[in-house]
């Protein structure tokens, strides 16, 4: 099959020595969930008020979670204000644009909610290096210049080795690439980082040990640990942005990951300050898994949950992705997001190609980029796809003029 | 002092959030008498002040009291990061604690820290072994970067040494306070208990008081007062006062669309 079996401990938590003091396995292990979810189950008017008027700068978990609760969902529209408020002080009124870039669907790994599951009998593709290039143009074509590189999790047909290739291969014509892949351990993302990739989303899926445990059978990824720390490694390899989520609907309780994805992303912040940390909300989709949510998160509760995240974190991006139908979207748009995607293919080689391999999970906003523009200028967005944060050969030519 | 919430520098803890400067005062005994007023269990001793060569005249060390007071050497006076290493060393040689007060200070009008020679001086005494308190603007980046070299606490200025002017870089020292994962002490600039309160309500961990106290007319009441007001900034911080409000009223609905949408939540 693929060679050696992995070991979680095989470079201990994968860090480049000296590990550091406190990972955020530790501070997970620490954090006062029970007392949290009480809040975010029953706080009652006046702790809501509380949690709503404190300064942005010295809001507390126990803050986020008063404001999960159903009194703080009785005044969604001023914690919507509140959130938008204070994403327009923060970010402007602006709408950074990314899109992802499915490089292969092989996957060794079984998640029972997604349509790359390795039982699955769906059409596998890897993309040449030459159809890379050909999708990363159509993108650049339609005006982005940020890009996510995704894959499944296989070790022989995507490992890093591949990866290190793919980012080197399209550093020289896009600005800005990010990975959503396989977790690494630092010396790994370190080759990354060296190849020309800036940025990396790891989503946990569920916080929750035993809903991770049952919705992860077989594969790397059923190692929680390894995972969960796969954005210090990041970080610490200089990754300038990381990007975290947790997949709603995995598990019951959307109060209780949101309060995790919340704890997370602080504490990234505040260990890892160089990196811009940002987070992701997405809801399950229908897949080839045909995996259904026992309690699916309603509209109005992700709402909150957004909400809650910018008021806790106001620096930190919050990001919608194609997976959310257009109306949704544009109604979300102006609670807080500050990242989006448009016109995704979810399926490996789906710009140029689409349809012929299998995609990961049905997208529901099929707007192309230019109308998804078009659209966030009305709601009074300044539409960004450059962000010179990094000088390519092909942009420093642009900018020198040679 | 409270044994309930200790400031804790270096793992070691402490009952006074207080910390208090040697220098200025008029007399090593009123200093004395300050010092036991204020509660202060950490206290900064100018090297310079110290009779290292034991010439036989007064010496600020027989009054204060090592068993009583971590003796906090610092590194006033010196210009660049060497000149601040050769004075650390040089009060280790002498006994004193390895801790040290970082100062580099090459401009004598304002007493401005250097945020160069700082960082490269805070760099040399962690390797050499040094707990290393430095002293600097209150620059939130610097912050972290000290912190990352392993110092044991930032300490932001709240004004130049000596001005009295209280705490003008408030918004950033909120920053620091929120950024850092290690105690905040905002130190100069202190002139009135009120300061040392309104520093304590910004969250920071501690503070450090010299001119004010030492110049005052009555030092050991005002010692007295300054160990009240970080008493009460710091238990009014804890209390979580409520916010100031601004009134906002909102136009047109950011949640509307929810209702429009079948199935995502009817209003309750």
């Amino acid at each position: 099959m693929t060679g050696r079996p992995f070991v979680a401990d095989r470079h201990g938590d994968g860090f480049v020595e000296p590990a550091p003091a406190v990972t955020f396995a530790d501070e997970l292990e620490r954090t006062p969930f029970d007392r949290l979810l009480a809040l975010a189950r029953e706080a009652p008017p006046a702790r809501v008020a509380a949690a709503l008027d404190a300064d942005p700068l010295e809001r507390s978990l126990e803050d986020l979670a008063a404001l999960l609760s159903p009194s703080a969902g009785e005044r969604l529209e001023e914690l919507a204000r509140a959130s938008h408020e204070l994403t327009v002080a923060r970010w402007g009124r602006t709408m950074r644009m990314y899109a992802p870039l499915y490089l292969s669907n092989e996957c060794l790994t079984t998640c029972t909610y997604c349509g790359f599951a390795r039982e699955l009998p769906i059409a596998r593709r890897t993309l040449t290096p030459e159809e890379t290039l050909e999708e990363a143009r159509h993108l650049l074509r339609q005006g982005f210049r940020s890009i996510l590189l995704l894959t499944g999790e296989h070790e022989r047909l995507t490992g890093v080795d591949f990866l290190e290739e793919r980012i080197r291969l399209l550093a020289a014509e896009v600005p800005q690439i990010a990975i959503e892949v396989q977790v690494w351990s630092e010396e790994e993302y370190r080759r990354l980082v060296e190849a020309g990739c800036e940025g990396v989303v790891v989503y946990q899926e569920t916080y929750h040990p035993e809903t991770y445990a049952r919705v992860h059978l077989a594969g790397r990824k059923r190692h929680a640990r390894w995972r969960l720390l796969g954005p210090e490694r990041a970080a610490r390899a200089g990754m300038r942005r990381i990007g975290i989520g947790a997949l709603f609907g995995l598990h019951d309780d959307w109060r209780y990951e949101a309060i995790a994805v919340a704890a997370h992303a602080r504490f990234l912040q505040r260990h890892h300050w160089r990196a811009q940390v940002n987070v992701s909300v997405p809801r399950l989709r229908p897949s080839a898994a045909g995996f259904q949510p026992r309690r699916p998160i309603e509209g109005r509760e992700l709402v909150q949950v957004v909400c809650a995240l910018r008021l806790l974190l106001p620096d930190a991006g919050i990001v919608s992705s194609t997976r959310e139908p257009a109306a949704f979207r544009d109604g979300l748009f102006r609670v807080g997001v500050t990242h989006a995607s448009a016109g995704s293919h979810t399926e490996p080689g789906g710009y140029e190609h689409p349809e012929e391999a299998t995609e990961q999970f049905e997208v529901a906003d099929t707007r192309s980029p230019a109308y998804v523009a078009a659209r966030l200028r009305e709601l009074g967005f300044d539409v960004v796809w450059e962000d010179w944060a990094r000088v390519t050969p092909r942009t420093e030519s642009v900018l020198t003029g040679s | 002092m409270d044994r309930n919430d200790p400031l804790v520098i270096a793992e070691r803890a402490f009952g006074s959030r207080l910390i208090v400067g040697t220098g200025k005062f008029g007399s090593f005994e009123v200093m004395r008498d300050a010092l036991e007023a204020s509660g202060t269990e950490i206290v900064t001793v100018a090297l310079r002040r110290v009779d290292l060569e034991s010439t036989g005249g007064p010496d600020i060390l027989e009054f204060v009291d090592p068993d009583r007071y971590l003796l906090l050497p610092n590194t006033s006076g010196a210009v660049d990061a060497e000149e601040a290493v050769r004075i650390a060393r040089l009060a280790r040689a002498a006994g004193m604690p390895t801790w040290v007060k970082l100062e580099v200070t090459p401009e004598p009008r304002y007493l401005l820290p250097d945020p160069v020679e700082t960082m490269r001086a805070a760099e040399l005494l962690v390797a050499d072994g040094f707990t290393v308190l430095p002293y600097i603007n209150a620059d939130p980046i610097l912050a972290k970067r000290l912190e990352e070299a392993g110092c044991a606490t930032v300490m932001p200025l709240g004004s130049w040494i000596g001005s009295n002017q209280g705490v003008r870089t408030r918004d950033a020292v909120r920053i620091i306070v929120e950024q850092a994962t290690v105690p905040v002490v905002v130190d100069a600039g202190l002139g009135r208990p009120s300061h040392a309160a309104e520093a304590m309500e910004l969250g920071a961990d501690a503070v450090l008081v010299n001119t004010a106290i030492a110049v005052a007319g009555d030092p050991v009441e005002m010692a007295r007062a300054f160990r009240l007001a970080v008493e009460a900034g710091r238990r009014g911080r804890l209390a979580k006062p409520g916010a100031e409000r601004d009134a906002a009223e909102a136009s047109s609905p950011l949640t509307g669309f929810l209702d429009h949408l079948p199935g995502e939540g009817r209003r309750p």
